[in-house]
């Protein structure tokens, strides 16, 4: 299985970084969103991932615009996702210098979507994203969309077996109840998904000091996406690579 | 100041790789047409795809001619991916395919199945470590670098192989020289600052 990466999530309101919790209550970040990911690779962090919240809404220029700047000064891979709906959607970001594609709502909508784009650019390009929360009824964690608003009804491990089937290359799995509260995070989904599936898994939600990262990884997690953390200065990129790193996870090095 | 030319012929990201290359301090232009070749110090084949259709692509342009004659002429050439990948005699991607032939040896597919019968994962994407045994390249031994790909660089003599790297148990080789001509299956563009050293190393270079 390929490195354990550490990945900056930075979720995008036009040309603002924002901020949420449970994928709602957004707020501004001080700081243009391309500084944020400056200072990121500096302290050698391992992909970038933007997300694009109103790109649904608003289109994706704004978007374009970042990962064109971003490539400027960032040399590490960019993932970039928000309302792609159509195989040309994912081609305006890829050509504008993103290496992947994260699709959540588009994917859900219309499954044939992860198939197009990973036969016209390749498995490793196609980046499923699962907003995934448990049902307090059921016990099951089940697939919303639309930034976290709609559910779907799928099941997760359900639809993540479909999306793999249909050509995803690498999973993007988002915990609504932990996202934004720094509290750690959500194990068992990690475990529940990373168990059944062999290809890369990135986990995001909760991670709010450095100890939580290296938790995800033990728990199957192939790579960690940390928003606070990062954004709000808990730690930096070198400081939750050297507590893996003292945990015998293996990661990149850059100092 | 060195002047780079990075060869468009409708396959990369090209946007990356030059802004990568202008971090060297290089000059850098992005070509289509082959009389352009002649004008750069050094020149770029990037390229991501199947090595058939980028292979047509420079048949096509009259680019392969130029490219082939400003490498016997000792002109630094640099190929990146599947760009690495055409500098070989043959691709088996799809079809086999004549390749630049400028570095002798073939592109393969990764194996599906390692030497203990375990499947493994194709594309092969992320960061690898690279080893060299060369003493000039000491500071990128055991360094991380980026990789996306399917197939794989077997040169004929092993003298060719500049870095090699693992795929499950496979060791492979992920940097090849020949002379004044250079490849790289990892993408240095995308590999943090010790990609653009080695950048920096090609630009600097000869």
């Amino acid at each position: 299985m390929a490195l354990n990466r550490v990945i900056a999530r930075l979720d995008i309101k036009q040309n603002r970084l924002i901020k949420g919790m449970h994928l709602e209550g957004w707020r501004f970040l001080p700081k243009p969103p391309g500084e944020y990911c400056k200072q990121y690779y500096q302290q050698g962090i391992d992909e970038i991932l933007y997300i694009d919240v109103v790109a649904s809404l608003y289109g994706r220029d704004a978007l374009i615009e970042l990962i064109k700047e971003t490539t400027n000064n960032v040399f590490v891979p960019i993932t970039a996702g928000g309302g792609v709906k159509t195989v040309d959607d994912a081609w305006q970001l890829l050509r504008a210098g993103a290496d992947k594609v994260a699709v959540c709502t588009g994917a859900i909508k219309n499954p044939q979507l992860i198939t197009d784009i990973a036969d016209r650019f390749g498995a490793q390009c196609m980046v499923l994203s699962v907003q995934a929360q448990k049902n307090k009824t059921s016990g099951k964690y089940e697939c919303y969309f639309d930034i976290g608003r709609e559910n779907s009804g799928l099941e997760v491990n359900e639809w993540i077996a479909q999306g793999i089937e249909l050509g995803a290359g690498e999973i993007l799995l988002t915990s609504i109840d932990r996202e934004g509260t720094r509290k750690g995070l959500d194990l068992d989904l990690i475990k529940l998904v990373s168990e059944k599936i062999n290809i890369p898994l990135i986990a995001s939600g909760g991670a709010g000091n450095v100890a939580h990262i290296g938790e995800a990884m033990a728990a199957g997690a192939n790579a960690t996406a940390i928003a606070y953390g990062l954004h709000f200065n808990s730690f930096t990129v070198q400081q939750a690579k050297e507590a893996l790193l003292a945990q015998e996870i293996e990661v990149r090095q850059t100092w | 100041m060195v002047k780079i030319a990075i060869i468009d012929y409708g396959m990369s990201n090209l946007l990356s790789i030059a802004r990568a290359v202008q971090t060297t301090g290089a000059n850098v232009s992005i070509i289509t047409k082959p009389e352009e070749l002649e004008f750069a110090d050094k020149i770029i084949l990037p390229g991501v795809g199947a090595f058939p259709k980028g292979m047509k692509a420079l048949n096509e342009t009259g680019l392969t001619d130029e490219i082939k004659k400003q490498a016997a002429a000792g002109k630094p050439i640099l190929g990146i991916c599947l760009g690495m990948q055409m500098l070989l005699s043959e691709g088996t991607e799809i079809e086999n395919t004549p390749g630049l032939n400028l570095i002798p040896g073939k592109c393969i597919k990764l194996p599906e199945i390692d030497s203990f019968g375990n499947r493994n994962t194709i594309p092969h994407v992320g960061w690898e470590k690279i080893n060299t045994q060369d003493q000039n390249k000491s500071e990128f031994d055991g360094t991380y670098m980026y990789f996306v790909h399917s197939y794989f660089a077997k040169p004929t003599d092993n003298e060719n192989i500049l870095f090699t790297s693992n795929f499950a148990d496979l060791q492979f080789a992920s940097g090849i020289q020949k002379d004044n001509v250079w490849g790289f299956q990892f993408h240095p563009e995308k590999s943090g600052e010790k990609g653009l050293d080695l950048l920096k190393l090609f630009c600097r270079a000869f």
